[in-house]
């Protein structure tokens, strides 16, 4: 089959409600300025706890309502998607760097250092890490970049299991021995003809803990040791709603439903682009269906 | 295979060693304890005297190794806020969370097994888009979220259920099937994807042609052979639900250990807030030891060295 065909097939089971739930995040984000019918912090009492218009007390004026201060919901929640895709982005990357670092030394050095740094891996794996992340911002201050650090440095160990795999299956193949008769450097050989191998794996896994990213940040400004009020965030809009739920249920009903639908997209994206771009689960899809 | 043992329980110790060094490092990262224990208006000269009696003017590798040494002793220090033991604290707590954990583990499994397997005997049906549909959106919900609504609807609308509190199984309805619902979704999609690559097998079809019944080739021939890689997966879900509890409990009052630790780190209580970790950690750390050890008994195939 020739290549371009391929590419059709691919694109024919693109996840067109994943990519339209990812894009509608995107812009969000980034144009949530123009795109806010209201300012996120303005307050306005008279108008607190406001219901959604088509409900009883509700106006076209806050589509989705009002909050105990009479802030729009719907302009906070275009505003809490630049939190969520900033700390979801920025920890994603340097988890995505610190775990990737790890594998590949781990995966192409093995022995003594291998097992070292799969211990450390075992020892992640076996702290409660929301604990964890809340001890550490406890103990350094809940600032936005203590929050990426904290999520960056909990989040690395996927990364460095899965490129440990993937190296452990490429640093035999008669191409790295080649660069190594060549004369290459380890460094050399890890950064051009290791780290190409495993870039896929990467991009699936990215895509992936981005979602879980976004629900980490959240679980921790829910918690009240995340983003400070009064920075739109959707886990501060949820711990706001979980204290006027008997009364007030679109307080915490809609930024849930953000949080749902953008993790929903992030996952059906990844799922897409792994059996896509990994040839291995490829291959094991064809022969299923 | 004895060796095997001896090796698995030799780096679990070092595991739980490891533990015990980051959680000595994040409880000194918090800052000077002294500004907890002392009025603000105590004196250089108080203070200097009291960190001296609390052995925190040694090195820190001397502080860790007394650390160490205390816990072995099963001396988890006092909690600052309420006037008991740290240990104790937490201990008291644990039930509460084994309970829950238990319910949510449970109810879990007795959802995920049957949507996966039905999904794998029909591909592509309408039953199994159902199924891998709520899979994928109880991968996406986050807990929390879920909890609330869940309170929403049968608490505060409904009426039928307590919104919190333990106590009768009423209580434990909610928070079970809010802690249950990713690992409910993980392990339904992961039954389905083990059962689907074993009914591929030559021996399946074997069983089929013998002209066995298509129950007994699914739950004897092929269940069997796809459980140890679910037992995998349900086991990893087993750290993800502790780690979970802790959102879970907040939510839902549930006096357990997560909750007792996240009102810890409120209040900067840290011997309660290391004890709560470590105790967690530690028994995340026997459960999967426990694991390995069943699967040599469930996998005669495996080879250990």
């Amino acid at each position: 089959m020739p290549k371009s065909n391929k590419i059709w097939v691919h694109l024919r089971n693109a996840p067109l409600g994943g990519l339209a739930i990812f894009f509608l995040f995107l812009i969000a984000a980034f144009f949530a300025e123009y795109l806010a019918p209201h300012s996120p912090t303005d307050q306005n009492i008279t108008n607190a706890l406001r219901a959604p218009c088509f409900f009883e007390g509700g106006t076209f004026e806050h589509l989705l309502g009002t909050d105990e201060l009479g802030r729009d919901i719907l302009s906070r929640m275009i505003f809490g998607a630049r939190i969520s895709l900033l700390v979801g982005f920025v920890a994603v990357v340097l988890s995505g760097f610190i775990g990737t670092c790890l594998g590949l030394v781990s995966g192409y050095f093995g022995g003594r250092i291998d097992s070292i740094i799969m211990r450390f891996v075992d020892i992640q794996l076996s702290m409660p890490y929301i604990l964890i992340a809340l001890a550490l911002i406890g103990a350094l201050g809940p600032s936005l970049r203590n929050i990426i650090i904290v999520i960056g440095i909990t989040s690395w160990v996927d990364y460095s299991r899965v490129v440990r795999g993937e190296v452990l299956s490429i640093k035999n193949k008669e191409f790295v021995d080649l660069a190594r008769i060549a004369g290459c450097s380890t460094f050399r050989i890890i950064l051009k003809h290791i780290l190409p191998g495993v870039a896929n794996s990467l991009i699936v896994l990215g895509t992936l803990m981005l979602g879980r990213i976004i629900i980490f940040e959240a679980a921790l400004s829910f918690l009240g040791l995340g983003v400070q009020p009064p920075t739109p965030s959707w886990g501060i809009m949820l711990a706001d709603g979980r204290q006027y739920l008997t009364f007030a249920w679109w307080l915490a009903t809609f930024p849930g439903i953000a949080i749902m639908m953008v993790v929903l997209g992030t996952n059906l994206v990844g799922d897409w682009l792994r059996d896509t771009l990994d040839p291995k689960q490829r291959a094991a899809v064809r022969g299923k269906r | 295979m004895q060796r095997y043992i001896i090796k698995r329980i030799f780096q679990s110790l070092i595991v739980i060693l490891g533990i015990t060094v980051i959680v000595f490092i994040i409880v000194h990262l918090t800052g000077d304890p002294l500004d907890l224990l002392l009025p603000p208006e105590a004196g250089l000269e108080e203070r200097e005297i009291f960190r001296h009696e609390l052995g925190l003017d040694k090195p820190l590798y001397v502080q860790y190794f007394e650390f160490l040494k205390n816990i072995s002793q099963g001396d988890f220090g006092q909690s600052f806020r309420h006037q008991t033991s740290a240990f104790s604290l937490v201990i008291g707590a644990l039930p509460a969370t084994i309970e829950l954990t238990a319910a949510a583990m449970i109810l879990s499994i007795i959802i995920a097994l049957p949507i996966g397997i039905l999904s794998a005997i029909r591909p592509r049906s309408f039953l199994d888009r159902l199924g891998m549909t709520f899979a994928l959106i109880g991968q996406s919900i986050p807990v929390y979220w879920a909890g609330l609504m869940l309170i929403l609807l049968f608490a505060v609308t409904l009426g039928w259920l307590p919104s919190g509190g333990r106590g009768g199984i009423s209580n434990i309805i909610l928070p079970a099937i809010t802690l249950g619902l990713f690992s409910t979704a993980a392990i339904a999609r992961f039954t389905r994807s083990s059962m689907l690559d074993v009914l591929d097998e030559d021996y399946i079809r074997t069983a089929r042609i013998k002209g066995l019944s298509e129950h007994i080739v699914i739950l004897k021939h092929a269940l069997k052979n796809a459980a140890i890689p679910i037992l995998t997966i349900t086991s990893l879900q087993f750290g993800r639900m502790l780690s979970g509890a802790v959102i879970t409990e907040t939510i839902f009052s549930w006096p357990g250990v997560g909750r007792i630790a996240v009102q810890a780190i409120y209040n900067r209580d840290f011997p309660v807030v290391q004890t709560a970790v470590l105790v967690t950690s530690v028994i995340f750390v026997i459960i999967n030891l426990l694991v390995d050890i069943m699967y040599m008994y469930l996998d005669p195939r495996i080879k250990y060295d």
